[in-house]
């Protein structure tokens, strides 16, 4: 599904990616971690069509991301820390607002639906900024799917959360997963990556340095390998749980 | 077809948003109300007929309210990303331009509308003639389609709100010279003949800085 | 590899010869004029900086759609540094304009008199902007696109500008129509001389700009690199 071959990408002379590889399967759940400044979310949004790439071929199904952008994202689902969400629009509101740009067939049915999902029903005519961080957080995941897309970018969607929204969000993810549908997150959290994906990479200074199976690895041992690859960056601000 | 409809909807969703605040408005109302007075204290006391100064102070309060609206219209969308919501659809670049643009043009016609009758009022001055009309509604053209380019940029950068006018007042002045000379022609009297050549001018910089934010404007979003 | 092209070198010595030659040119060969006398001499150097300004003007336009269809860094610096020259050129033509016309029209800045002296106060202010948003915008990236966009828009509108106010200005007595007729021929090449010895001088000033710019980039490179690895 996704193909990317000497990813580079730098802002001005500073660089975020020095030369990615990386193949993901369709159905695959593949997990990126990786100390801050290491290129994840550089990486996520060129994914995403927000950035583009200064060199190296990406591709989502064989289509060139600068050249097909505009088919690619409308099978494309993003969700990072930040909601997205309109504070002065009601919650209904926002995901109509983002349903009608994607051209959603049958809208109000398909936001009922969701809100059921993500358990916003009752809040359905508050204002967006009335929600706590969780609720907000639940339905930014549900903006992010109102166009029912194959593929989900999720950037650090645990920053911020406190453990009942964090174990509702992942709750939600299985849910998504279980429509087949591809999943490429990032987190610092080693023991979440590894319980919910089915690959694990490890990216440092812009390169992918480690790559495996979560299936052979014990949490013991991926903790191992990311000190292992990361103690000596010294980018790396935050000690993984 | 699918630009317009994905314009629409985005203004759509910030007539929304400010129907419920009400920010723009209510605070456009009083800023307008202010400089009027300021205008007419600071001049008042040496021009015994402060009607001569209309057209001035009208062009001068429009650039004004017009720049704080383009500002806060911008930063709404590009404060905490929003505007990343925008680029992520499958919609083209152009689309989200033109609908922040037709808002900026739909709000700032709004203000205009409320602040015209305080002005014939205030100045014992008709000025809903048609080509008074006519060179305000050319005039904001223009303003809101480079000024939705420019306030985009000042947005992303630090210090936005003294970024704004002075990247945007320096390119404008070809419309505040030309508004200002049709607007003072009317109340003089000026015949059409006289006057053509400023809407003709005001026109033409409606298109060229038209065609030219459209064509600029995904490399002001796109990373 | 970069710095053998951003050197100036023989450039350097030609444009050196050749300002000195146009200022024996200007003092020396061309006849004093009649009605102005000497102090019309400076014409040659204000309208050559006029011109120059522009023209860097123009470069950053150029340089901007350049930079925007290669996304290379190299156009951002050549119009950042073009937009450098040309706000000392353009602040060096409303300088000697001052001093030109103090003792012609009794004025420093004649405004009402002088549509052009509008411009190109208009057009130091857009480019002031220009450096302005350059300073604003953090990323260096970022920073370049939108000095990029901004230097279309603002070359863009400057003829518009210009129209407008010589229409605006139209209504006011023209007082002085046009400046630069009845040129014998001696001050005709001298005026050409000087524009090409400034034309000259723009691409030295121009090169080595540019090479101060690539400098402090690899700078930056070698101290990341000490730092980090």
């Amino acid at each position: 599904m996704i193909h990317v071959r000497g990813l580079t990408r730098f802002y001005g002379p500073i660089y975020a990616l020095r030369g990615v590889d990386l193949d993901v399967e369709a159905g695959e759940s593949v997990t990126i971690l990786g100390p801050n400044g290491a290129g994840k979310t550089t990486l996520l949004r060129i994914l995403a069509t927000l950035l583009n790439p200064s060199s190296g071929e990406a591709q989502i199904d064989g289509k060139d991301l600068s050249t097909s952008s505009y088919d690619i994202r409308a099978r494309l689902g993003f969700a990072s820390h930040r909601s997205l969400i309109y504070d002065n629009l009601t919650v209904e509101e926002n995901l109509i607002f983002y349903g009608k740009l994607y051209r959603v067939p049958g809208l109000a049915a398909r936001t009922e639906d969701l809100l059921r999902t993500v358990g916003l029903l009752s809040r359905r005519r508050s204002r967006a900024g009335t929600l706590s961080r969780g609720m907000l957080q639940r339905l930014s995941l549900a903006r992010a799917i109102v166009h029912k897309p194959d593929l989900m970018l999720l950037d650090e969607p645990y920053a911020g959360l406190d453990q009942e929204s964090a174990e509702m969000l992942e709750v939600l993810l299985d849910a998504v997963r279980g429509e087949a549908r591809t999943v490429v997150m990032t987190t610092h959290n080693l023991e979440r990556g590894l319980g919910r994906s089915d690959r694990m990479v490890i990216l440092t200074k812009g390169r992918v340095v480690f790559e495996a199976p979560s299936s052979s690895l014990t949490l013991q041992q991926l903790r191992e390998s990311y000190w292992e690859h990361c103690r000596q960056d010294s980018g790396a601000e935050e000690v993984p749980s | 077809m699918n630009t317009i409809r994905s314009a629409l909807t985005i203004v759509w969703k910030d007539m929304i948003t400010e129907w419920r605040t009400k920010e723009m408005f209510s605070s456009m109302f009083v800023f307008i109300l202010l400089v009027i007075v300021i205008f007419k204290f600071s001049f008042d006391l040496r021009i015994s007929n402060a009607a001569l100064l209309v057209p001035g102070i009208l062009w001068a309060a429009l650039t004004f309210a017009g720049t704080l609206q383009l500002g806060r219209a911008a930063s709404l969308e590009v404060e905490d990303a929003h505007v990343d919501g925008l680029l992520l659809a499958p919609v083209p670049r152009s689309a989200i331009y033109v609908g922040k643009a037709l808002g900026n043009l739909v709000f700032m016609s709004i203000t205009e509308l409320i602040m015209l009758p305080i002005f014939s009022a205030l100045f014992n001055l008709n000025l809903f003639q048609p080509l008074i009309l006519l060179a305000i509604f050319l005039g904001t053209v223009g303003f809101a389609s480079v000024g939705t380019l420019l306030s985009t940029m000042a947005a992303y950068s630090r210090a936005r709100e003294v970024m704004l006018p002075v990247l945007l007042f320096p390119i404008v002045l070809p419309i505040v010279i030309a508004a200002v000379k049709l607007t003072a022609g009317v109340i003089d009297g000026g015949t059409w003949q006289e006057l053509a050549v400023w809407v003709r001018f005001l026109i033409a910089f409606d298109i060229i800085f038209l065609a030219i934010s459209l064509m600029t404007f995904r490399f002001v979003v796109e990373g | 590899m970069m710095k053998s092209i951003w050197k100036a070198g023989p450039l350097l010595w030609l444009s050196a010869l050749m300002i000195i030659t146009a200022l024996c040119l200007v003092f020396l060969y061309a006849p004093t004029e009649r009605t102005m006398g000497d102090v019309q001499r400076i014409f040659y150097f204000h309208v050559s900086s006029a011109w120059v300004g522009f023209f860097a003007f123009f470069v950053t336009f150029f340089a901007g759609i350049a930079y925007l269809r290669t996304k290379k860094r190299l156009w951002d610096i050549v119009g950042h540094s073009s937009s450098e020259i040309g706000i000392v050129f353009t602040s060096m033509a409303v300088l000697t304009g001052s001093i030109w016309a103090k003792p012609t029209w009794n004025a420093w800045y004649p405004w009402e008199q002088e549509p052009r002296l509008i411009l190109v106060s208009i057009l130091l202010l857009i480019y002031f902007a220009y450096h302005m948003l350059r300073a604003f915008v953090r990323e260096s990236e970022q920073r370049a696109r939108f000095a990029a966009v901004y230097g279309i828009v603002a070359f863009v509108g400057v003829p518009l500008t210009f129209m407008s106010i010589r229409w605006w200005q139209s209504l006011h007595p023209v007082v002085f129509a046009s400046k630069g007729s009845g040129l014998t021929p001696p001050m005709l090449w001298t005026f050409l001389f000087c524009l090409l010895s400034f034309t000259i001088l723009y691409f030295v000033f121009l090169i080595q700009r540019c090479r101060l710019s690539i400098l402090a980039d690899q700078v930056e490179d070698l101290k990341r690199r000490v730092l980090h690895e």
